[in-house]
């Protein structure tokens, strides 16, 4: 039972993460029909915004400052990068399709050239609180703090979306826009302000989570292709919520967390069956789009 | 009297179609004009192409601006409300949230509104997609009319709505009529007398036909140009 509980529990922090990971890409393109294939370079990028500063800049700071210094870094920096790719590669190429992929992944590899030529390929430690490595100790379970980190930035900006999406105006023009974009820009508002914005909000969460994977699922380092690996599962989670619904990606991160965590637990120690995870994942995939080809949630936000 | 739309040889090629072909038609000040013609014939490409919704060639020009490389979102602030064809009311947002997103002006006429359709006050938390297709064309005028909009362009307002909808529709949209320069793409010649100043009879993508609307009476001319006895 207590193995159990761990197991769920840290299931559900990964599944924040990939969260995380695929709001901001099921927004972008939800409303814009971009399918965003530098997201994951916003990841790596607010991972290493948060390194560099909490190595550098504030070491003086105590370590709980220090790290939420990184997490605002990390913000800061994925949300700015993508509002300048929006401005600057992707405005110009809006209904090219085929374009917007290639300058996205074009995008992603000469910035993970440049990280690989500036900080090298091996992963780099961020320094962290340690009492991110300890454990909350409740009855008989033991629950990584990092992992409680995960789950409440997880929850704080499934909330906090959730809160924009319905109650600002912003949120509605966005809802509207992944529904009928001619019909918004017909009612006198300028879409393109939106599209900066949920790219900007995008890429502030994948900041975020490119910053918490590293920090509760890869030993605090950070490495320059971190990002893509999580895009994948980014991707999946997109595909199976059903794109353009941040509740579907909620729900489908859940999912995917759950069936990864725990075909890894139960399974992946029998030989042969090291990636069972990963596999667990693309046959969760394959099951939904079998039942659901639009996905869990699809066409709704 | 001012030209509050002018519309000249305005070319609309969508997917290897040319669809309108020269259309070319003034709207004055105050005027209700009716566009008019059989399925197919460009009328609704020629509204979407108006509020920039479709690339377009010519020249359009809208309350004495020339509007012909705007993006949709500056013409509809220059004043042009928009009724699309099909209602185009969001179906996941409340009816509050549709009116809500169609606010342009510091001071919407949500009295005036709800006036006109009592109605929509008691469903402003109903998802819109749940509404039936008369209340959701309730929405779509209602959108257009909130900001008291100087121009008004509409689509076959009477579209699939039952015969009393229709009257009571019409009834709003001859109130409105009163302050408002219109174009309106009917098919219903009753609306359309009800309405109209004038009509202009689309076929091919070119305007054939420009006349006061008692032309419509003239069986002969309407049998030629809408296929229809008047």
């Amino acid at each position: 039972m207590t193995v159990l509980a761990d197991l769920t529990f840290s299931a559900v922090a990964l599944s924040a993460v990939y969260f995380l990971a695929a709001s901001g890409l099921s927004l972008i393109y939800g409303l814009m029909d971009v399918l965003n294939f530098a997201h994951g370079l916003f990841m790596t990028l607010g991972a290493y915004a948060a390194w560099d500063l909490t190595t550098h800049l504030t070491t003086q700071l105590s370590a709980p400052l220090n790290f939420a210094v990184g997490v605002v870094a990390a913000i800061l920096a994925g949300g700015l990068v993508a509002g300048l790719t929006e401005l600057w590669l992707i405005r110009p190429l809006y209904g090219r399709p085929i374009s917007q992929i290639l300058i996205t992944i074009g995008l992603d590899l000469a910035a993970v050239g440049l990280l690989l030529g500036g900080f090298g390929s091996n992963s780099l430690s961020m320094p962290v609180p340690l009492w991110l490595f300890e454990a909350t100790h409740w009855g008989s379970l033991n629950l990584p703090n990092a992992d409680f980190v995960a789950l409440i930035a997880g929850v704080v900006v499934l909330v906090g979306l959730e809160w924009f999406l319905r109650r600002t105006r912003y949120g509605i023009i966005i809802r509207a826009g992944v529904e009928n974009r001619d019909m918004v820009r017909a009612l006198g508002i300028d879409v393109g302000r939106a599209f900066t914005l949920v790219f900007v909000l995008g890429g502030a969460m994948a900041g975020l989570a490119g910053l918490l994977n590293s920090v509760v699922f890869s030993g605090d380092l950070v490495s320059p292709l971190q990002g893509d690996g999580l895009l994948i599962f980014a991707f999946i989670v997109v595909v199976i919520g059903g794109l353009g619904s941040i509740r579907g990606s909620a729900v489908a991160a859940l999912l995917v967390g759950v069936v990864q965590d725990f075909s890894n637990y139960y399974l992946g120690t029998h030989p042969g069956m090291a990636e069972i995870g990963n596999l667990s994942v693309v046959l969760l995939l394959a099951v939904v789009l079998e039942w659901r080809p639009r996905g869990l949630f699809g066409g709704t936000l | 009297m001012s030209t509050a739309i002018d519309i000249s040889d305005l070319h609309v090629t969508i997917g290897g179609s040319h669809i309108l072909q020269g259309v070319s038609l003034q709207v004055a000040s105050g005027e209700v004009v009716a566009l008019l013609g059989r399925n197919g014939v460009g009328k609704t490409t020629t509204l979407r192409a108006l509020m920039g919704l479709v690339p377009r060639t010519g020249a359009v020009r809208v309350r004495d601006q020339d509007v012909t490389r705007w993006p949709p979102h500056r013409i509809a602030r220059l004043g042009v409300a928009y009724v699309p064809e099909d209602r185009d009311v969001f179906s996941a947002l409340t009816v509050g949230e549709n009116l809500r997103l169609a606010e342009q002006v510091a001071a919407p006429n949500y009295d005036g509104v709800y006036e006109l359709f009592p109605e929509l006050r008691q469903r402003t938390r109903q998802r819109a997609g749940t509404l039936s297709g008369g209340q959701q064309q309730m929405v779509a005028v209602a959108r257009a009319l909130l900001n008291e909009w100087p121009v008004l362009v509409v689509d076959e307002p009477s579209k699939g709505l039952a015969p009393r909808l229709v009257s009571e529709l019409t009834d709003v949209l001859a109130r409105v009529s009163a302050t408002t320069t219109m174009l309106v793409v009917e098919q219903n010649l009753a609306v359309v007398r009800r309405l109209a100043q004038r009509v202009v009879v689309l076929d091919h993508g070119a305007v054939v036909h420009q006349g006061p609307v008692a032309d419509l009476e003239d069986a002969r001319l309407m049998r030629q140009l809408l296929g229809v006895s008047a």
